[in-house]
């Protein structure tokens, strides 16, 4: 057995930071054109529902430069995109369900082509009624997959125990996943009938099988292939396929090279963003503030089609009590059809949306009950031996570990001392605090999906290529994978590339998703790299005549035998073991052991672990003009032991910032006939340099981190992005503090506008 | 024809004025360092540097490629990543990445540019400053705190920075590569070999251009198509300067060039301070001023911001020039007093007299870099506690720039005492007359200027008491 004794906390600077900082980094639009490429553009709905009663192109096909128009009705295979449940058509076919759905495809010699056939497409529409708002699909039966339930106990008995029962309404909006590169896809056709496309996708099999789908052709036919995303966040997971699927239908066709980049307000109107939601709750506690019972129901907004939907809902339900030991609970959830784009994918996946609403609940409970509502969070947060509504028994549990450090390291009494007195010295800026605990389990809680494998070859002159089945797109995975196969190897990463990821080197696929990417594939680089130190192992013991427990490893590319350094190195062994015709390359696989989850009874252990932590948010409202500033926001945060901690830093940093603008500014805004209104980035805000908080402390929390995690290194990706939650709770304070009387609902994000009103309310 | 510097290339092209830097440097140049994320100004993936003359000094700034029209780049530098790349990496380079301060990378180059842009400009390199530079920069990953430690790290960098003859200085530290050092002396023998006037297509009407940040986001297609009569380097639009009391700014002032000018900062010394709430600082590098006002947007931040100086406007008709009240220009949304074929010439306001205060107050759902849900101005001063001069002027509360009439005829010759003031937003309430709209609703527009006139009170005058009697009413 080969090991390294490379520290593995060592942080490895992102291989690609380079790449980035001189422009040499190649996104989608930067592959270099081949001859002959044309362009695509969608023609999209103007209204939200209606039939298409007429369309005439023929003026539009006239213009110089238009190559073809494409329909419904040119879609050799199935007129069909979604995932999870065949209900999307790639083109609309007589109906629109929504504004910004695809009904034809331009195809030009340039992009100003076909732009200006674009506003020559007569399209007539007999409007049909629009619905925007969840409750009110789910009031006339429109729902997208079949309702879920998970409960635990019996909360309507536990419920007539109760001392203290307080009920009300919670409501998240969506977000924008304003990825910095757009939504894009080039398509070529190839020999034997094949398609080519480099995408910008998280997600290459549902790109793959969807081409296939919609092509009539095997996977084997579609070639897919990613170097790097400009930023995904979920919104390249499933939605990708649309743009390829466009690309390579024209390519198909035309039997040409296709490009299709969407403009930037296209990309906003046409795609998917996170699920708004609305929610009932209803919390129970008894004199000493104990949650005996907590019932939700969630109404998704799933857009016109389910997408990731239903899979969403039901993580929703996986954190719908965050990090409590509620002993009686019952969950309803119902995805909600709506005449907006079908909702996604988007970092936290419906957990963040689900533990608004609890921290909603406690929060009711104790401005009503007049205590801390820390009081309540502290004294109802989970153990080993909770068991969840999902029946997975809590183990190596860290949240009162990291409640407690953070109370103690970021002394939250003094700031409640320090935010009072302040608050008592001025009239017309308040301060506001509040704590934030996240649990967020860690695998896709589709199961079948954690499985993962990586390619490893060593050529001859030592230098090593790794593929795997995960997407680089700023989380740092890449750097990541080559760490764990530099440790395998007890090698430098300067001799090992990362390859793009591509289905003919590795298949099936999952996206690159649920935090789990690094896991999966790392655990799959390690299996493979460990078939090939298996062998150069038994090669070395052969050759050099050891025993056979002789100790081989490599560290720093040389050879030791039980301990002694040889004078053969990492080269001088693999150009050995080919000499010798040993197979220098290998497969991993991986699947995750123990999860397991039964949907007949909303009963098993979905999760490989979870990730664990707690945030303190303070803020500043200007109580004249509405505004607000995030002052800190100071975290104890459960890495496990993080492999990487430039990484894993960069990612808790980017996640709560990511969540406190899904929070406060970040507002995705429709008309009441469905029209996106905040439709640019000069109408949707993300946060910029100035509105993020003025200190952010991240704490490493010491844990001894959890064996199904890469190198115990836990998974980082999305448990951070609720930490966000915090910044609304602390505004709401602050308006409280300016206005006790203040009526607040609990609705995000809380804008300006909503904390000027606020202020100034009458509760 | 156009002839600029690109990176180390002297470049002579034909293409269309009106087509965009930004695809002449991906598309045509096959740069691909430069990124497109919005084509809006709003992300700053585009970001590159522009040399160019200003009082003789060879100056760098920042821009948004995507809405810079390539016959601006006439006569000066123009500079992408792969014009600063060098064997190894820069320190701006450098700084990024051991801070990682890159994640996904597509924002990436913007905020190299930017800090670049910071790095080869004369004035102090504070940390602040650092930060104003990326103003203009989304980043979707990082939540910028890496960002902010290359900041720091790039400003300790810079502390051994001479004050002048900093190019030799920046090359020999490698912030740059050395063809840097050569380029002021071959932009001036470009410049002298530039045909005098910009190029004629034939006596077609032309449409004036200036930065571009508007023309370019709503009809890119069409200003690329259209022969264009570039407005921005104007020699005679370009200057600012007070004759007989009265400030008089060229058309083709942009914002920053307005903000860094000695008079205005004379004029308004709190200028810097309302000037960072407008747009960015690659937008300011390229916005003018009298693109804001002809735009006549309801929530136009520079329109509101003159209509509380009072300002007048020269319009030019070829030989005839007339002068009109800048409050009297606007007359519907999108209509102005003004001919097809009159353009601002100058911008003129009185220098305010000692005892004005001015105000300008902008609340948008995100502080910087954003367009207002209601802006507003105010110049007051008082005379013995009772109002002597006012003018207030409000934006996202009407079709156009409003200069509140009304309020300010009702408020002229009185003490501000509670009761003044509540009847003062009763006025205020009736002539203005917003819209809900993805900025707000109507009831937030109508309340959010009440409480921004009470700011301007606030900030203008001693009348606390009587603001937080309307307050906590």
């Amino acid at each position: 057995m080969i090991v390294t004794q490379e520290n593995k906390t060592g942080h490895l600077a992102n291989v690609d930071a380079a790449g980035h900082v001189t422009g040499r980094s190649i996104y989608v639009d930067d592959v270099p054109l081949m001859e002959g490429t044309l362009f695509a553009k969608i023609f999209d709905s103007k209204i939200a529902h209606g039939k298409i009663t007429h369309f005439d192109s023929s003026e539009a096909e006239n213009v110089e430069g238009i190559v073809r128009i494409f329909s419904a009705k040119d879609i050799p295979g199935a007129n069909e995109i979604g995932g999870i449940i065949h209900d999307e058509p790639l083109l609309a076919d007589g109906v629109v369900t929504f504004q910004g759905q695809p009904i034809l495809l331009i195809v030009a010699e340039n992009e100003d082509a076909a732009e200006d056939a674009m506003k020559l497409i007569k399209v007539e529409y007999e409007s049909l009624p629009v619905i925007t708002d969840p409750k009110e699909a789910f009031q006339q039966g429109q729902l997208l997959c079949k309702s879920r339930v998970f409960s635990k106990g019996n909360a309507d008995e536990a419920f007539a125990n109760c001392k203290y029962i307080f009920e009300g309404e919670a409501e998240t909006g969506g977000q924008e996943h304003l990825y910095l590169e757009t939504h894009g896809a080039y398509a070529y056709p190839v020999e034997h009938g094949g398609i080519r496309i480099v995408s910008s996708t998280q997600g290459l099999r549902h790109v793959q099988e969807t081409v296939a789908h919609v092509l009539r052709v095997g996977m084997h036919a579609i070639e897919v292939d990613v170097t790097r995303l400009g930023g995904g966040f979920g919104g390249k997971e499933d939605q990708a396929a649309m743009w390829a699927s466009i690309a390579a239908l024209a390519a198909y066709h035309l039997s040409r090279p296709v490009k299709c980049i969407p403009h930037r307000m296209e990309d906003m109107r046409m795609s998917g963003k996170r699920n708004p939601y609305k929610s009932d709750y209803k919390i129970g506690l008894d004199e000493q503030y104990n949650i005996l019972a907590y019932q939700a129901i969630y109404f998704q907004n799933g857009g016109a089609a389910a997408d990731l939907s239903p899979a969403i809902l039901e993580r929703t339900l996986f954190h719908g009590t965050n990090s409590y030991n509620i002993p009686h609970i019952h969950l309803t959830a119902h995805s909600c059809k709506t005449n907006l784009p079908p909702n996604t994918a988007f970092r936290g996946f419906g957990g963040p949306q689900g533990m608004f609403v609890i921290e909603a609940a406690i929060d009711h409970a104790a401005k009503a009950l007049g205590i801390e509502t820390a009081t309540i969070q502290r004294r109802n947060m989970m153990d080993d031996g909770t068991e969840f509504a999902y029946g997975q028994i809590v183990d190596q549990c860290e949240a009162k570990n990291c409640w407690d450090e953070a109370e103690v390291r970021f002394n939250v009494n003094a700031l409640r001392e320090e935010i009072a007195a302040f608050n008592a010295s001025n009239d017309l800026v308040k301060k506001g605090i509040a704590l934030m605990p996240i649990c967020f389990g860690i695998s896709f809680t589709n199961t079948m999906m954690n499985q993962a494998r990586a390619l490893v070859h060593v050529y001859w002159d030592g230098s090593v290529s790794v593929s795997t089945g995960a997407v680089e797109m700023g989380q740092g995975v890449n750097t990541k994978m080559l760490q764990v196969a530099a440790q395998c190897f007890g090698i430098s990463a300067k001799r090992i590339k990362l390859e793009t990821t591509n289905t003919t080197r590795v298949a099936n696929t999952s996206p690159s998703a649920a935090s789990a990417t690094a896991d999966l594939n790392g655990k799959a680089v390690i299996n493979a790299c460990k078939q090939i130190t298996d062998r150069l192992t038994q090669l070395a013991k052969t050759f050099f005549n050891t025993a056979e427990d002789a100790e081989i490893t490599i560290v720093d590319e040389m050879l030791f035998i039980n301990g002694v350094q040889q004078k053969d190195s990492w080269n001088d062994l693999v150009r050995l073991a080919f000499q010798q015709r040993i197979n220098l390359s290998a497969k991993g696989h991986y699947a995750t052991p123990v999860i397991n989850f039964d949907k007949t009874i909303e009963k098993g252990h979905p999760f490989a672990y979870h990730v664990y932590g707690t945030a303190i948010t303070t803020t500043t409202v200007d109580c004249l003009r509405g505004t607000y500033e995030i002052d800190a926001v100071h975290v104890v945060h459960d890495f496990g032991s993080s492999m990487n901690k430039n990484i894993d830093l960069g990612q808790c940093e980017g996640g709560i910032v990511q969540g406190i603008g899904w929070m406060t500014i970040e507002e995705v805004v429709y008309s009441a006939e469905g029209k996106l209104l905040s439709n640019a980035l000069s109408t949707y805000k993300v946060p910029d340099i100035y509105s993020v908080p003025k200190e952010l402390n991240i704490h490493f929390l010491h844990t001894e981190g959890h064996e199904l995690a890469i190198l115990k290194s836990k998974a980082v990706g999305e448990p951070p992005l609720m930490y966000g939650i915090g910044a609304y709770f602390a505004i709401r304070n602050a308006i409280l503090a300016f206005n006790p009387n203040a009526g607040i609902p609990y609705s995000a994000p809380i804008t300006p506008e909503k904390v000027l009103m606020a202020l100034y309310s009458k509760a | 024809m156009l002839q600029f510097i690109l990176n180390n290339q002297h470049i002579i092209t034909e293409l269309a004025a009106g087509s965009t830097v930004l695809d002449f440097v991906r598309y045509h140049k096959m740069l691909k360092g430069t990124k497109i994320g919005c084509r809006e100004g709003d992300c700053g993936a585009c970001t590159l540097l522009v040399g160019d003359f200003e009082k003789d000094q060879l100056v760098y700034r920042s821009v948004t490629s995507c809405l810079m029209p390539l016959g601006n780049a006439q006569g000066k530098h123009i500079v992408s990543v792969e014009g600063i790349n060098m064997e190894a990496l820069s320190p701006v380079q450098q700084a990024l990445v051991e801070t990682n301060g890159t994640q996904c990378g597509f924002c990436t180059l913007g905020f190299v540019m930017s800090f670049t842009g910071f790095v080869l400009t004369s004035k102090q390199h504070t940390y602040e400053q650092a930060i104003a530079a990326v103003d203009g920069n989304i980043c979707r990953c990082t939540g910028y705190k890496s960002i902010e430690r290359s900041a720091k790290i790039i400003c300790d960098q810079l502390s051994a920075k001479p004050v002048t003859q900093t190019m030799p200085w920046l090359v020999e530290n490698k912030f740059l590569p050395p063809y840097f050092a050569s380029i002021e002396a071959r932009l001036r023998t470009l410049r002298n070999n530039l045909v005098a006037g910009p190029s004629t297509n034939g006596l077609a009407p032309k449409m004036p251009l200036g930065g571009g940040t508007d023309l370019i986001v709503q009809k890119p297609l069409v200003v690329k198509r259209s022969p264009v009569e570039l407005l921005l380097d104007a020699s005679h639009l370009k200057t600012i300067a007070i004759i007989d009391n009265e400030c008089h700014i060229g058309a083709s002032v942009t914002v920053t060039e307005f903000v860094e000018s000695p008079i205005i900062q004379q004029a308004l010394p709190e200028v810097n301070k309302f000037i960072k709430l407008v747009s960015s600082t690659p937008i300011r590098n390229m916005a003018t001023l009298a693109g804001n006002i002809i735009n006549a947007s309801p929530i136009g931040d520079m329109s509101i911001f003159f209509l509380a100086l009072d300002a007048s406007l020269v319009l030019r008709d070829a030989g005839n020039a007339r002068t009109v009240k800048l409050k009297e220009f606007y007359k519907g949304y999108k209509q102005l007093d003004k001919q097809t074929t009159e353009q601002i010439e100058t911008i003129i306001f009185q220098m305010p007299a000692a005892g004005v205060a001015f105000n300008f107050e902008k609340v948008c759902k995100r502080m910087y870099l954003d367009i207002a849900s209601v802006n507003s101005a105010c110049s007051i001063s008082l005379t013995n506690n009772r109002v002597s001069t006012i003018h207030l002027s409000a934006g996202g509360v009407a079709p156009f720039p409003k200069y509140l009439f009304n309020t300010c005829a009702y408020l002229q010759g009185k003490e501000i005492t509670t009761n003044v003031l509540k009847h003062a937003i009763e006025i205020m309430n009736d002539e203005i007359a917003p819209i809900s709209d993805v900025r707000g609703t109507e009831a937030y527009k109508r309340f959010l200027l009440r409480q921004l006139l009470l700011a301007h009170l606030q900030q203008c005058t001693p009348a606390p008491n009587a603001i937080k009697q309307v307050l906590f009413a």
